[in-house]
């Protein structure tokens, strides 16, 4: 009975994990067997190779700052449409349709809303005599400019969060308040610990995508340094501006794909993924210190 | 729970696991059978046909398609369009039904022709005696790599200098510049500014990576070289400096975050709201490509090109630029490797194919006699084009089995450089050289 979810894991996680172990070991560029060269690929990675280390420092800011503030949001925004009395469904409308826009079309609307000489942004700050920034053209702003679209496109987190708030038990509450329990008090006794599960999952989840963050980026870079194209494979615009936007997972595509290096490709989703793993389990174990079993 | 039954499945599930990792160390189907002493009289069946174009571009290939099948009834082209190096790289490699393939860039060429991911096509050269001289000198470089030929070209790129007639006439100039200094100053006055100090309009965009702005344009200026006669990298004994000190010096006259404000603020290259396209830009370099957009996007814009200017003491290399271009090869494993040399020797070699195919796509003929047929539809804005590429200092950049990647080093170092106070321009080459040659080491181990 369980030999397909066995045959699924097998074909689909632990054939690949296992292929891209070995191929991390090898000079493999798909056309040709591939050749063992052993930790080769690992001391390049690790010694040599000019940008993974920018790249992995863009993703970890990703990892830092835009989960958490996405998170926040997220959770503030369920938080005040739990209180919304009139016209409740179409204000639960308006903060998730976000979630539906297609993600390109999303950055590329953005960037395009943002954009220093044409943009809406830049006009409306300029009638208040404030000169906008560069934003995506900014290697300082352009990450934040993406965290900015991220919260415009919480709804999907939202929605859950939403539902948990719904579903925290009206009499704890009345309890607590019977208790004399305040607001603050309320939120970090009472709602905090029904929403652990929820928050569990958003942080962990958040921190794969974050760790995975691909395409948004790659479509800022290249809408903002107006070299869009289709078709043309890994664009050159990658990482723009100044390589700000450049993230682990578009460096895995540009030595794969651009450079036909499938084998350090390999060694560079090896270690992605045992980073990617230690942090989940860090974080699982975190959140589970706080689960109200454990705390009691 | 019967565990036995469970144990089964997971032997069975382990050993088709198994059989999967093996499988997939496979990379396609094995090399092509050996060529025929003669080429086949009559030719039958399916070939299918690759390529990365779309929309209108793709049109132009059926129309060149249906003449090849008109000539040959018994063939029938399967072509599927739009298909990028990326997708045609994991087709070919899992033995994919790919017997020709159109690239839209001569980068891959070094990793194709290295790994045989095109086969090797010197065998139907040889005994079909096609003349490889019917091809200019560079574009026999830059379709094949180390010895082994495994493409032919289908039409090329050309960059040159486009001029905004209106502009030019208003600036009093009456000629092209030819060096890069003359560029500078014909630039300069056709520069107008903001009464806030920003750019209105400028004359030329001297920002590293805007648009068509890349080393592998700049470089030929000055006869600039990316790889020495070892395939290590050069270009930090080369004359980069030379071209790189002179745009340096040309954004810090206009300012840097000035360039960065106006730039970021103009529409994408391949749309209608090109800088050039809406006089934003009097000036760019560009792809002779940009004439079809012009003349479908911007019909009533006057404007002239000419070779891109030259660096001090490099006079001589006025009229030459850079070439590059799409090529053909056949896929490793086809199954149709006779119909694929017929339908790829008919697009890359027929006159009358490859001047069709030029006409529509507005891109250069790679074959001498198409370059100088009179069915060629020649602009004088696109004979520039034409000129440059039958230039014999026209030069391109060597391939590699890294793609385009190798160069990226420079590329990067020259971006951030240009917004910084100019030193260390000898220690950024030296890093990127270096870059360039652990990229190289590392993708020809072991």
């Amino acid at each position: 009975m369980i030999t397909p979810a066995v045959i699924g894991l097998l074909v689909f996680f632990v054939y690949p994990l296992l292929a891209s172990l070995w191929y991390s070991f090898t000079s493999y560029n798909l056309m040709s067997p591939p050749q063992w060269i052993g930790l080769r690929n690992y001391t390049y990675l690790f010694t040599q190779d000019p940008k993974v280390g920018k790249a992995a420092l863009n993703t970890l800011w990703f990892v830092v700052f835009m989960v958490p503030i996405r998170i926040v949001s997220a959770l503030a925004v369920a938080g005040l449409l739990v209180r919304v009395r009139r016209a409740r469904g179409s204000w639960r409308s308006v903060f998730y349709l976000p979630a539906l826009v297609p993600p390109v079309a999303s950055v590329v609307a953005f960037v395009f809303l943002f954009n220093p000489g044409t943009g809406p942004v830049n006009r409306v700050l300029h009638l208040f005599g404030v000169d906008g920034p560069l934003w995506f053209n900014d290697p300082a702003l352009a990450k934040p400019s993406l965290v900015l679209l991220s919260v415009w496109v919480m709804g999907d987190i939202m929605i859950i969060f939403l539902a948990s708030l719904l579903d925290v038990p009206r009499e704890l509450y009345e309890a607590s308040s019977l208790d004399g329990a305040n607001g603050a008090q309320q939120v970090v006794h009472v709602t905090l610990p029904h929403l652990v599960p929820v928050l569990l999952f958003a942080g962990v989840t958040g921190v794969i995508a974050a760790l995975q963050y691909f395409t948004e980026a790659a479509v800022a870079s290249g809408v903002a340094s107006g070299k869009a194209t289709i078709g043309a494979g890994a664009s050159a615009a990658i990482g723009y501006p100044d390589d700000s936007l450049l993230t682990y997972a578009q460096w895995i595509y540009v030595r794969g794909f651009g450079n036909f290096q499938f084998g350090y490709a390999s060694a560079l989703a090896m270690v992605l993924f045992v980073v990617a793993s230690v942090l989940v389990v860090f974080m699982m174990r975190r959140v589970g210190a706080y689960t109200p079993s454990e705390a009691s | 729970m019967n565990f036995r039954r469970v144990r089964s499945s997971l032997l069975l599930t382990v050993s088709a696991g198994a059989a999967l990792a093996l499988a997939g160390c496979s990379t396609g189907s094995a090399d092509s059978a050996p060529v025929a002493s003669a080429a086949p009289t009559d030719l039958s069946g399916t070939v299918s046909l690759w390529h990365f174009f779309s929309d209108r571009e793709a049109g132009v290939i059926q129309t060149a398609v249906d003449e090849f099948e008109k000539a040959n009834p018994d063939v029938t082209v399967d072509i599927h369009s739009g298909q990028d190096d990326a997708k045609l790289q994991q087709v070919i490699s899992s033995g994919g039904d790919v017997d020709v393939a159109v690239s839209f860039s001569s980068d891959i060429v070094g990793n194709f022709c290295s790994t045989g991911a095109f086969v090797d096509l010197e065998p139907y050269i040889t005994r079909d005696k096609v003349d490889l001289e019917q091809f200019p000198e560079v574009v026999r470089t830059y379709t094949e790599y180390d010895g082994t030929r495994c493409t032919l070209p289908l039409l090329a790129d050309v960059p040159a200098l486009y001029m905004n007639s209106a502009a030019l006439a208003a600036a009093g100039i009456t000629a092209p510049p030819t060096t890069l200094d003359q560029l500078e100053a014909d630039a300069l006055k056709m520069t107008e500014y903001n009464p806030d100090g920003s750019i209105k309009t400028l004359g030329f965009n001297p920002l590293m990576g805007f648009y068509e702005n890349t080393p592998m344009n700049f470089g030929p200026t000055v006869e600039a070289q990316w790889l020495d006669a070892d395939g290590q990298a050069a270009v930090a004994d080369s004359t980069w400096p030379e071209v790189m000190k002179w745009q340096k010096a040309f954004v810090d006259t206009i300012g840097y975050d000035k360039l960065q404000t106006f730039t970021a603020g103009l529409g994408q290259e391949f749309s209608d709201s090109n800088a050039f396209q809406t006089g934003q830009v009097a000036m760019q370099i560009d792809g002779e490509w940009r004439t079809a957009f012009l003349a479908d996007q911007a019909p009533d814009l006057q404007y002239t090109t000419a070779a891109f200017p030259v660096g001090m003491g490099h006079d001589d290399l006025y009229g030459s630029g850079t070439i590059s271009g799409n090529v053909v090869g056949i896929g490793k494993g086809s199954k149709n490797p006779e119909l694929a040399w017929a339908l790829m020797k008919y697009l890359t070699t027929d006159t009358d194919s490859v001047v069709g195919l030029a006409n529509g796509l507005k891109n250069v003929p790679t074959t001498l006699p198409a370059l100088t047929s009179p069915d060629l539809v020649v602009s004088p804005q696109f004979q520039t084009f034409i000129d440059i590429a039958k230039d014999p200092k026209t030069t391109t950049r060597p391939s590699s089995p890294l793609g385009s990647g190798y160069g990226q080093p420079l590329t990067d170092f020259w971006t951030k450089w240009q917004g910084t106070d100019g030193s260390g321009l000898q220690d950024g080459l030296d890093a990127a050289a270096q870059q360039m040659n652990d990229s190289l080491a590392l993708v020809a181990a072991p």
